[in-house]
């Protein structure tokens, strides 16, 4: 941390606290890039996208942006990142993807073009910026007396139309999504918790919690119904989907194995 | 602005070395503390002595737990996912580490002839970096409950996400009224705004009220002490943890040092929330107001005693919360989060930033009046015409019983329903066991 502050007021030539740390942080980038493609786990493949979101956070703060470094940290991975979090963990843990190709030929045809694109704009960016010098980077940051003021000077003068209606855009889409998502019911149809209650200690209703299996019984197996204090088998302790077991008047049967 | 910030990062490394020690060693002991502190204090609530055995006045009993915690079975549950199951106590602590590098425990001091302030670094961001971290922190939790492969540690930890995500949101929104007043994010200058006491004038009378946050933000300052119960995950808020409807939550079926690192980051987070709640809303180190009118209480190494002092007596309302509030249910949790607290902030921002607007601005006396006065008519005209949803209750029809069912007024007592029939008691029904009769005549 200490190194980003001093780049962060001046960026100009690459110093060794910045160098070395893109070097350590950039392989780990490209690493989980590819390894959030080839996770079969989806949850794996969220968790590698989040390392890299998070490298590249770092990445922005290196490069004399600290505020929308950290913003990519607490939107991107620590807010949008845990919503597909959200959704993939109730998939199930163990659903991953089939492997079984629909398209014949279409992995290597995929594998040689993403290869072919990412020369291409290697190269490209490369020979367009590979030499060049970052210019201005220390006057835009304390032209109106740092980083975030410079950022919120635009904002709200320059961009403010462009800003103003891509919010607009955003809480159009939130409100949509919630409309979608939303499902009206009718107010005798929503079950409230003083209802709820009435239903609980309604007649027939026993209010307590169901006896364990087992409990006062002769066996402690979970097809043994519970024994109450008077004596009798409470079915209610049972789980419905357990086979009621009785003993066929066969299997009852002395089976010549006692001593006589 | 910047100028104060360039004292930071232009330490010698022993000095970055030493400093990194200071806070995982400050952050260690106040945990081994806050352990021993939470249970003294719930115990005198209710009551009991508490811990009281290991060390002076049972001192160490949280570090003896320490150990024995280290030399439990590491068990690792069949269906889990390894990998994530180990990495998830790892972030959770990471995080709750790397958030307190920003918090500054003191003003510029001398050691060894180098000068420099009692805190790791600074950035133009550092209250945005806290925030990080502990959106950050949450996939510890989240990852914890998925890795574990069994229901319960899945459900809190969805539990968890889903809470910590609201409730950063309604802290952000509380922090935001603090980076409007201070002019910045960075830790120390929000510390050096709050320096100066501030004089109000309400009707003619000169009220001198201290620069801290806490008193000019009210409503901020109460949001975020909320929002960072719920973003803690404490009581009444600790529903990720619910032991009566989710056995341990999220760590369930963590055991060893991994729990041990669960339970560190969480208490860690405490120190850190009420380290921060210091910095931005109760004058940060700076001595409060007895203590300021000696010269020499900001200076040198003391501010660190007085910043300690306040983190404690942060981390007793916490603990003062566990020891007396029953645990919410969830869905009028999150209602109270994103219907209650988010709308309350911005509305509260909304009206700081008019103030400030109308602070800056050349009007009459009137005209501010106009400005001030007029939201709050339409608020009011608004609130009084508000179309009323609720049923009037119906009048009962007896003599002398109000429409409430009391009989004498509000305070009256309340009477039941006059035609309510009288069920049969249940213990009426009761087949009565008898005994054998039992002679009491002495036979030969």
């Amino acid at each position: 941390m200490n190194g980003l502050v001093t780049l962060a007021a001046a960026a100009g030539e690459v110093k060794g606290g910045e160098a070395a740390t893109f070097y350590l942080l950039a392989p780990i980038a490209v690493i989980c890039a590819i390894g959030m493609v080839w996770a079969r786990n989806a949850v794996h493949s969220a968790l590698f996208l989040v390392v890299t979101m998070l490298c590249l956070g770092v990445f922005y703060v290196l490069q004399a942006g600290p505020f929308i470094g950290m913003v990519q940290i607490i939107v991107y991975t620590g807010a949008i990142m845990m919503l597909f979090l959200f959704v993939l963990m109730l998939v199930g843990r163990d659903a991953s993807d089939s492997l079984i190709e629909t398209l014949r030929g279409q992995r290597m045809t995929a594998v040689l073009l993403g290869l072919g694109f990412a020369g291409l704009v290697a190269t490209g960016l490369y020979r367009a910026l590979g030499n060049l010098d970052s210019v201005g980077l220390t006057q835009a940051n304390s032209v109106h007396g740092g980083n975030v003021p410079g950022i919120a000077a635009l904002l709200f003068t320059k961009y403010v139309f462009a800003f103003e209606v891509t919010s607009a855009l955003l809480i159009t889409a939130a409100v949509g999504a919630m409309i979608l998502a939303h499902i009206e019911k009718r107010p005798d149809q929503k079950i409230a918790q003083p209802e709820r209650m009435r239903a609980r200690f309604a007649p027939d209703n026993y209010p307590g919690p169901k006896p364990g299996p087992g409990v006062f019984a002769n066996s402690t197996s979970v097809a043994t119904p519970a024994v109450l204090p008077d004596g009798t088998q409470s079915e209610r302790s049972m789980s419905k989907i357990l086979p009621q077991r009785e003993l066929t008047a066969a299997e009852a049967a002395p089976k010549g194995t006692e001593h006589q | 602005m910047d100028d104060k910030l360039t004292q930071f990062g232009q330490d010698v490394w022993w000095l970055v070395l030493a400093k990194v020690l200071l806070v995982f060693v400050f952050l260690v002991l106040m945990t081994l503390f806050a352990i021993w502190y939470e249970r003294r204090v719930v115990a005198r609530m209710q009551v009991r002595p508490g811990p009281n055995r290991v060390g002076p006045a049972g001192l160490l009993q949280s570090l003896a737990d320490g150990l024995k915690l280290a030399f439990k079975e590491d068990i690792m549950p069949k269906m889990a996912d390894k990998a994530v199951f180990f990495i998830a106590p790892v972030i959770s602590t990471t995080c709750a580490f790397t958030a307190f590098a920003v918090i500054p425990f003191g003003p510029t001091v001398s050691v060894f002839g180098e000068k420099t302030p009692i805190q790791l670094t600074d950035v133009p961001v550092a209250v945005l970096l806290v925030l990080a971290c502990s959106s950050m922190g949450i996939y510890g939790i989240v990852l914890g409950g998925w890795a574990s492969g069994s229901t319960y540690p899945l459900l809190g930890g969805l539990r968890s996400s889903a809470q910590m995500i609201s409730y950063e949101v309604a802290m952000g929104l509380s922090i935001v009224a603090v980076f409007m007043t201070a002019g910045t994010m960075s830790t120390s200058q929000i510390v050096d705004a709050q320096k100066d006491t501030q004089t109000l004038t309400l009707g003619g009378f000169d009220l001198t009220v201290p620069g801290w946050y806490a008193f000019l933000l009210i409503p901020s300052f109460l949001i975020y002490a909320i929002a960072a119960v719920g973003e803690t995950n404490r009581a009444p808020f600790d529903l990720p943890e619910a032991e009566s409807e989710l056995v341990g939550g999220f760590h369930t079926e963590y055991s060893s040092l991994k729990f041990a690192l669960f339970f560190l980051a969480e208490y860690i987070n405490m120190v850190t929330v009420s380290g921060l709640a210091t910095t931005l809303f109760l004058g940060g180190w700076r001595a409060p107001w007895p203590i300021s009118l000696w010269d020499g209480a900001n200076q040198g190494w003391w501010p660190l005693l007085w910043f300690t002092i306040k983190v404690l007596l942060l981390l007793f309302v916490f603990v003062w919360l566990r020891g007396t509030l029953p645990r919410l249910r969830y869905d009028q949790f999150m209602r109270f989060g994103w219907k209650v607290l988010i709308p309350l902030s911005l509305l509260w921002i909304l009206t700081l930033a008019g103030i400030r607007v109308v602070q800056g601005s050349d009007l009459t006396v009137q005209a501010r009046l106009a400005v001030v006065g007029g939201p709050i008519l339409v608020a009011l005209a608004i609130w009084m015409f508000w179309p009323d949803k609720r049923k009037a209750i119906e009048d009962p029809g007896v003599h002398g019983v109000d429409a409430a069912g009391r009989i004498g007024g509000t305070e009256g007592f309340p009477v039941p329903p006059l035609n309510l029939e009288v069920p049969v008691s249940p213990r009426a029904q009761r087949v009565l066991g008898e005994r054998e009769t039992v002679s009491t005549s002495k036979e030969s």
